[in-house]
């Protein structure tokens, strides 16, 4: 219980951060994007100040023996680069680029009731559901190609 | 509208890299909101509940701040409704199969200097600067 209240608690932070920081309003994310129009660098600011913060406090929280709420630290350990990367960020971009919604931004839009975001989410959750039909039936032709879930 | 806003960028992003931070010392994973979501949906995920539970507080938070700070959220649209489904869909498929988005690889890969997440944060970038010129500056009209 208090693992699933924690979990409750940072997403609600995040999400707090990512609405003072204004990445909520798709405005700002193709403010971002457009290099050649009045090119607005927020999101670089955000992910600079996100990254500074994360980039030390890793380094101290990954020391601990074991997460508070977990046995053990849960960390990705690929380092290939493989063609299902690149062609999936590739599409997540064009669509970042179409809507102006990443999935944090366009899930706490959800929650402010807005239909552009009701219809970004519905979007997504088939696009993610459509994925994983596809990975499933993949991996039951080559059982060889193990998918796995986290970055 | 497009106000450079470095500020309430930079205190907002230091508030994203907290709760990543916290998330890492709580739970042990990585806070990437398209991985979390996936799991959501996926069933036989073993840590579905506290998957939920992030989500859930993603989107009571847009509830909130709706309600004490409008001004957070976009009152006018470029895109057309069709557009952002066709957005949701390439958004929802893409961080599936490239196992992440602008917080798992943008925000945690690049803070582990994970390779992986340098390439894919400069893949998305470069086809979402893509796309933008191609829509406002070719295409123009629409947006």
């Amino acid at each position: 219980m208090k693992s699933n209240a924690a979990a409750f608690g940072i997403g609600a932070l995040f999400a707090l951060g990512l609405a003072v920081s204004g990445m909520t309003k798709p405005s700002k994310i193709e403010g971002f994007l457009d290099l050649a129009g009045a090119w607005d660098a927020s999101l670089l600011f955000v992910m600079v100040g996100a990254i500074a913060v994360h980039f030390i406090a890793y380094r101290i929280v990954i020391r601990q023996p074991s997460p508070l709420f977990d046995t053990a630290f849960h960390l990705p350990t690929r380092r290939d680069v493989d063609p299902r990367l690149v062609v999936g960020a590739a599409l997540f971009g064009i669509g970042w680029g179409l809507g102006g919604f990443c999935p944090g931004p366009g899930l706490v839009a959800l929650g402010s009731g807005s239909l552009n975001a009701v219809v970004f989410v519905a979007g997504m959750t088939l696009g993610i559901l459509a994925e994983q039909v596809v990975a499933r039936t993949a991996a039951s032709r080559r059982p060889d190609l193990v998918r796995r879930s986290s970055p | 509208m497009n106000d450079f806003t470095p500020i309430p960028a930079l205190l907002g992003g230091a508030l994203i890299g907290l709760a990543a931070s916290l998330f890492l010392l709580t739970h042990g994973k990585v806070a990437g909101i398209s991985g979390l979501y996936g799991g959501v949906l996926r069933r036989g995920t073993s840590d579905r509940a506290l998957r939920f539970w992030f989500i859930a507080g993603l989107v009571a938070t847009g509830a909130l701040v709706r309600s004490l700070f409008p001004a957070a959220f976009a009152t006018t649209w470029t895109a057309t409704l069709p557009l952002v489904l066709v957005a949701g869909l390439l958004v929802g498929f893409g961080t599936q199969l490239g196992n992440g988005c602008t917080s798992g690889h943008g925000v945690c890969g690049i803070s582990r200097l994970s390779v992986r997440s340098l390439v894919a944060t400069a893949t998305f970038m470069a086809t979402g600067f893509a796309t933008v010129f191609v829509m406002r500056h070719l295409m123009g009209g629409g947006r």
